[in-house]
């Protein structure tokens, strides 16, 4: 994880610190020593590069900074966020910040939900030789082979729920031999799911028509021209609905529910 | 780095007085909330309220403004650019409507915008989605339980979070827009977590009297943002996007309209003229100005940038005399520090403890009360669990959450948590984390209308880059709420403006030029620093002395 915290001048203390446990590391082949407590992406900044590309939320959740590596005494390939993944001594670091992955165009109000429209759209999935290399390329550790192999048979719940983590980072995709885009199948299965195979919120509908119907408009514009000190008091005597409550619970007061 | 064996320790004094906090908890037994007096003595340990963080502005139209020194010193500093070297007469790209912004708020601007019949550029610091939108972990905050909720209590409950303070035609616009948005994500197909019937769930958030904060997992925001990009890339031929392109200048016309914005390359360093008949500032937060050295959980690119282009061009500012820290900001490990833990953990019943393992707040104050409270703790009672790096935190005690809703219940709604800590050696299940507050959330910002109008015709705002819907503190849920409402509508306000003919003119930078000499007339020093800050610096400054020939204008090159 990134600390993200630190203004400059602190980091900069903070590393002095550290500067005992230096460990070389090589940024695309360049040799730089950095200390040995920080995320690859502190590492770049602490080697003097400004980052514009590869960084974003510098806390895994944006998938901006996919990066390959290599351990010493290992002829294997390894991927990771930079903004997850902690130095090690003589590692080989190049980042991949951006991959040219196929997107299909859709409306995904038209598209029918059913196993065939992945393969239409991304005919490709066909391709997949099982190696696995996309699951264990997966920083969010999704079984990503899993969920493909699930679109090739058209279970589109199935990897709508399965590849629930992804980041998008496309380390997958950089990875695989049959130039899969499973990111981009997931996310198009996310939307089919949730879009045309999970039932409706039928609440959802009635507060959409009750809103539509202005059923508020009176009590809230009431509201708005209420005093300071009236609408404290309204607002302290509001009952809360209890922690262990479900949707069974009703208040007592029902005036303001557009019922 | 799990914890060490002296945090291990402290952790038994959480685990001994569990039992009995779950039988509380169970039996609806809360610590007792503070009133509304209480709550306003405690806000005197808010960061808000430490006189000398703050500074006044000297310029503009907010002159005598009292805010954060480090925004003040981005309005003190001119721009990126010297207005005389830009040739407006050459306009690289035109368009109907110009986003400036690729968050939650431009995403469903330019989807709006489209929809009704605008052509779009987008513009972009990083890449589309690259956002705080993105990083939103807990909810979305909707009044959509028909029978026990309504607009009505979503707008009490924003309005009491915001101190009263909130301008009550945003929140109205705010809290009637949030069920057809819900639709609306619906419909586009987000993931939101339900039930079997097709129920949303819903969850408290800190100051809701109802359960309305809709979630997806505890990755809420990423749902929401892959969805709505994905949306925005099914559109190629009406929605172009530019990422990497900053707008470091909005251009107006001689009629004194926004007619676009000048971009900036941030690969090849060169600048773009944009003409639009409509634009929408959509830039987001400003987190990564780290304000009382705060640690931050905001994205890279949240340095404020649109505050001060529409400032430049004349927006008023407002609300930004407050500034939201989250109250659960990881301190420990180390390498997550900063680091946002969603206030679903205590929506979830997850009670705050100190280092005695006692609770000394309701873990559903809202946000800036439950903060000042954590401050309080640890810096005046003494009461703050120590971390290995010299800093203090609280408990937050997830495993609780398992023990009062069943086995697996963390790991099933908290599952990115999860994993995140898994990795550091600490289960959530089994272990406390430790928290403290972090840099969120700017509450204020650029003044708009209900329809998101500026003052400045032309120019739109949408998202944490406006200010007034959340008053002086934001409640959770309300901001990927308030992204997606006034993003639609400045989507579908820009829209209109541009098909109704707006005034053209020559292209002008006049009210930069303006800009620069009242900075000369008022002799603000600029201390060498332009504006907007575009990236934080975090880069080795021991490297930075010895780039000899590099000239850095601000932060960057």
């Amino acid at each position: 994880m990134s600390k993200t915290a630190s203004k400059p001048k602190k980091a900069a203390a903070k590393d002095k610190a550290a500067e005992e446990h230096l460990v070389p590391i090589f940024v695309m082949g360049k040799r730089y020593e950095v200390p040995d407590s920080l995320t690859i992406q502190k590492a770049l900044e602490y080697a003097g590069y400004q980052l514009v590309r590869g960084c974003g939320c510098r806390g895994g959740i944006c998938g901006a900074c996919g990066t390959v590596f290599r351990y010493p005494a290992s002829y294997r390939i390894e991927v990771g966020l930079a903004c997850q993944t902690v130095v090690q001594p003589d590692m080989y670091i190049a980042q991949v910040p951006f991959f040219p992955g196929n997107k299909a165009v859709y409306d995904i109000e038209s598209l029918p939900a059913v196993g065939g429209t992945i393969a239409a759209l991304y005919p490709e999935v066909f391709k997949c030789v099982g190696c696995g290399t996309c699951t264990r390329s997966c920083p969010m550790d999704i079984d990503v082979l899993g969920y493909i192999s699930k679109a090739i048979q058209g279970d589109i719940a199935a990897v709508a729920e399965g590849s629930f983590d992804c980041v998008m980072c496309g380390l997958c995709a950089s990875r695989c031999p049959a130039e899969e885009v499973q990111y981009n199948i997931a996310v198009l299965a996310r939307r089919l799911y949730a879009r045309h195979i999970v039932p409706k919120a039928k609440h959802l509908e009635r507060a959409v028509k009750a809103v539509e119907d202005k059923a508020f408009d009176k009590a809230l514009r009431e509201l708005k021209a209420k005093s300071l000190d009236e609408l404290k008091k309204i607002y302290k005597g509001l009952e809360t609905e209890p922690d262990m409550a479900d949707d069974s619970w009703a208040p007592q007061d029902k005036s303001y529910l557009g019922e | 780095m799990p914890y060490t064996p002296e945090l291990r320790e402290l952790i038994k004094r959480v685990e001994k007085t569990r039992p009995a906090r779950v039988e509380k908890k169970r039996a609806g037994v809360e610590f007792t909330p503070m009133s509304l007096q209480e709550r306003e003595a405690i806000l005197k340990y808010h960061p808000d309220f430490k006189e000398d963080g703050r500074t006044e502005i000297l310029v503009g139209p907010n002159k005598g403004y009292r805010i954060a020194k480090e925004m003040v010193s981005l309005l003190h500093a001119k721009s990126r650019l010297d207005p005389d070297a830009v040739d407006l007469g050459q306009v690289d790209f035109e368009t109907d409507v110009l986003v400036i912004g690729a968050g939650g708020a431009g995403s469903s601007a330019a989807l709006l915008a489209r929809e009704n019949g605008a052509r779009v550029l987008m513009a972009t610091k990083l890449r589309i989605g690259d956002a705080n939108t993105m990083m939103a972990e807990g909810g979305i905050q909707a009044a959509t339980k028909t029978g026990k909720d309504s607009p009505y209590y979503h707008y009490l409950d924003a309005m009491g979070g915001g101190h009263f303070k909130n301008d009550p035609e945003l929140v109205e616009t705010l809290v009637v827009e949030a069920p057809k948005v819900m639709a609306w994500l619906e419909k586009l197909g987000a993931m939101f977590s339900k039930y079997e019937d097709g129920r949303l769930k819903a969850m408290h958030g800190g100051g809701t009297s109802r359960k309305r904060m809709h979630y997806a997992g505890d990755i809420t925001g990423a749902e929401m943002m892959r969805t709505l990009r994905d949306e925005v890339k099914n559109h190629p031929d009406d929605i172009k996007i530019l990422e990497f392109s900053p707008a470091v200048e909005l251009i107006l016309n001689e009629q004194g309209a926004c007619a676009g914005a000048v971009l900036y390359n941030l690969e090849t360093e060169e600048y773009f003229v944009v003409k639009a008949k409509a634009t929408i500032l959509a830039t987001g937060g400003s987190g990564r100005l780290h304000i009382q050295d705060f640690m931050t959980t905001n994205h890279y690119g949240a340095t404020g940038d649109g505050l001060i282009l529409g400032y430049r061009a004349g927006v008023p500012l407002r609300f930004l005399h407050t500034v939201q820290y989250h109250p659960t900001g990881a301190v420990f490990p180390e390498q997550a520090e900063g680091l946002l833990i969603t206030e679903k953990f205590r929506g979830a019943g997850a009670n705050v403890l100190n280092i005695d393992g006692e609770q000394f707040v309701y873990e559903r104050e809202p946000r800036d009360v439950e903060s000042a409270a954590f401050i309080r703790e640890c810096l005046e009672r003494g009461k703050g669990v120590p971390t290995p790096t010299g800093k203090f935190g609280v408990w937050l005690d997830s495993p609780m959450i398992d023990v009062l809703k069943g086995e697996g219940t963390v790991r099933k709604e908290f599952p990115g948590k999860w994993i995140l800590f898994h990795r550091y050696g600490i289960d959530i299940t089994k272990e406390p984390m430790l928290v403290y507050p972090t840099l969120h959330y700017q509450n204020g910002g650029l003044e708009i209308d209900r329809r998101t109008g500026t003052v400045v015709p032309g120019l739109f705002a949408a998202g944490e880059v406006s200010g007034g819907i959340h008053g002086e503190n934001r409640l959770m849920g309300n901001s990927l709420l308030d992204v997606v409402v006034f993003g639609r509508i400045a989507g579908c306000a820009a829209a209109e403006y541009a098909q109704s003919a707006p005034r053209d003119g020559a292209l002008t930078l006049d009210h930069v030029r303006a800009y620069h000499k009242a900075l000369e007339a008022g002799r603000i020093p600029a201390e060498g620093q332009v504006a907007p800050m575009l990236l934080p610096d975090y880069s080795n400054p021991e490297v930075r002395k010895k780039q000899l020939t590099t000239k850095y204008h601000g932060t960057l090159r």
